[in-house]
């Protein structure tokens, strides 16, 4: 534990102290807050609207606002994510430094679980800038509650994730833009499956669309916790780490 | 403390380690000798963790490299080529880093990075990062991160390449200073160093010991003959005829080959071979007495590692030396 909290302080630190963080940062700021806008001014347009028609406001601000700009934000993680894992392990293996990380008494699961970890933090402290966006809701209005919570869960289990995934591709490459473009392209696939089960509902696009990380998002951004949704992004998690101790270990076999 | 035995490591086309053996003692300093691609850092990879062997035995501190890495790795500071380090870390905070990874408890960590800093002499750039660092701090540093948990073996790789004079001499004599705690093997392929450094040799090439031996039995060994410097003079500046001193001191017994040097002012230098296993220094002597001559200068000349080195890692050489040594 105690090496597995070296490696998380080194590599946290090495996010905050370089412009990624910021950079990153600023980048979801700018884009959630744009989504966020539009989002809110459709709804107040629309409120306008149906107030001049003389009808009443039941309109509900979670379904309006707070879901679609959720679904947003997990789309634009699909961004981040590459962004964040490019360098945790590529870096180490284009500066030589993974030969301290080998040769010192750490095993590899500690190292995997330190920079997993510092690689979440940074998700989360980034995605808590668009808590900003949800706080102002609650300058004007009530909107519920819970499903915000579980939203923004649904949203660090999908970051979780892929950032998973991001991290063991980025053991694949000394390459730091190589690992982020294909992290890039793992997302955008993950993403997509989901599709095919939008025209085709046969058995084997309801297994290609279960693996879609967007599918398993929606529940939570409507305010359901669902054990299968929590039981695939867990094993996702644990899918990525495990290929990624693989991977480390074949490194050592090859290079 | 290090024991190797029918190392070898292949890659999917080539062998880049070929079936060596050797043993290291505790507290000495050996140099690991060899071409460039003559399988040194994969050795020294191995020795460390980093890379398991295809087949036979390395230990460490009596720990195998296989079975038990955790003790191994615990028991060795390691300085690959590149020096493994943070460019965006301030050199205090990456030591801290390392001192912990190297399992260094909260309460001696401190103390422990102070004392690495002073050994290596960077605890005036502490607080600077990294990345703005010289080459020669930057290896100083790579230095201190290998020695901060005071590891039994010390293993560096090609510690003064890329340094320039001064940083050199200075990373030579910091490792010296290191010896006695350590037991330290260093890879280079730049001879003066092992000569200066190093109290045993061991010469690989093309994956395989060539030779394993103290500096000066290396040396002595692959000589076989014994070789000197004679400077001869006339008494009170007469003139020498230069061949007939060549004449004489071929006639020596013993004596197989003379060769002229340059010679100074009435000052005669000639280089003298013996046969194998012949001493012809008292013979040599004599005879440039009894001829009346004055006998200024009788040195042995030693081969140059350079020279035992090139013979041992070029085969072609290597044959002849042999001949010629038959």
């Amino acid at each position: 534990m105690r090496n597995v909290l070296a490696i998380f302080n080194k590599e946290l630190k090495s996010y905050f102290s370089s412009p990624i963080a910021y950079g990153l940062m600023a980048f979801f700021a700018v884009l959630s807050g744009y989504f966020f806008y539009v989002y809110v001014a459709i709804f107040v347009s629309r409120g306008v609207e149906s107030q001049m028609m003389g009808r009443g406001f039941p309109m509900d601000v979670n379904e309006w606002v707070v879901r679609p700009a959720l679904m947003n934000i997990s789309v634009i993680g699909l961004f981040l994510i590459p962004l964040i894992t490019m360098r945790v392990f590529a870096e180490e293996k284009s500066r030589g430094t993974i030969e301290l990380l080998a040769t010192s008494p750490v095993r590899d699961y500690e190292i995997i679980l330190g920079k997993w970890l510092a690689s979440f933090t940074l998700y989360a402290a980034i995605l808590a800038v668009s808590m900003i966006n949800i706080c102002m809701l609650y300058l004007y209005g009530k909107p519920d509650f819970s499903p915000i919570l579980t939203g923004y869960l649904g949203l660090l289990l999908q970051g979780g994730t892929l950032l998973a995934i991001g991290t063991f591709i980025s053991t694949t490459t000394r390459n730091q833009i190589v690992a982020a473009f294909a992290t890039f392209a793992v997302c955008l696939i993950l993403w997509v499956l989901d599709w095919v089960s939008s025209y085709e509902t046969a058995a084997w696009a309801k297994v290609v669309g279960y693996m879609s990380v967007i599918t398993h998002f929606e529940p939570f951004a409507k305010g359901v916790i669902d054990t299968k949704d929590v039981i695939f992004y867990a094993s996702m998690i644990f899918f990525g780490l495990f290929l990624t101790a693989r991977s480390l270990e074949s490194l050592r076999w090859r290079a | 403390m290090i024991s190797v035995e029918g190392l070898s490591k292949r890659y999917a086309r080539n062998v880049a380690v070929d079936n060596i053996s050797f043993e290291v003692q505790k507290g000495q300093i050996v140099g690991f000798l060899g071409p460039n691609g003559a399988g040194k850092t994969t050795t020294m990879r191995v020795l460390t963790c980093f890379l398991p062997p295809t087949s036979g035995k390395a230990s460490v501190a009596g720990y195998d490299v296989m079975t038990q890495p955790m003790e191994v790795k615990r028991r060795i500071g390691y300085l690959p080529e590149t020096p493994p380090l943070y460019p965006d870390m301030e050199v205090y905070e990456y030591l801290q880093f390392v001192g912990r990874l190297k399992g260094i408890g909260s309460g001696d960590l401190n103390r422990r990075v102070n004392d690495a800093m002073e050994r290596c002499a960077v605890t005036d750039v502490r607080t600077k990062l990294i990345g703005k660092l010289s080459k020669g701090y930057r290896q100083r540093v790579g230095l201190a991160q290998a020695i901060i948990h005071n590891p039994d073996v010390l293993i560096l790789d090609e510690p003064t390449s890329g340094l320039d004079p001064k940083q050199i001499h200075e990373t030579r004599s910091l490792i010296k200073s290191l010896a006695g705690d350590h037991t330290i093997i260093l890879s280079t392929h730049i001879l003066p160093e092992v000569e200066q450094i190093c109290e045993r040799v061991i010469i690989i090439s093309k994956g395989k010991v060539v030779a394993t031996d103290t500096v000066e039995n290396l040396t002595n060994r692959l000589r076989g003959s014994e070789a000197i410097a004679v400077e001869v003079e006339g008494v009170e500046g007469a003139h020498v005829d230069s061949g007939l001193v060549h004449r004489r001191l071929e006639q020596v017994r013993g004596v197989s080959r003379v060769l002229p040097r340059e010679s100074r002012g009435g000052r005669l230098l000639f280089e003298v071979e013996s046969l194998q296993g012949r001493s012809i220094r008292g013979e040599v002597a004599r005879a440039v007495v009894e001829s009346g001559w004055n006998l200024n200068e009788l040195r042995p000349v030693a081969l140059s590692l350079e020279e035992v080195f090139l013979q041992l890692t070029n085969t072609d050489t290597a044959v002849a030396v042999e001949e010629v040594a038959q």
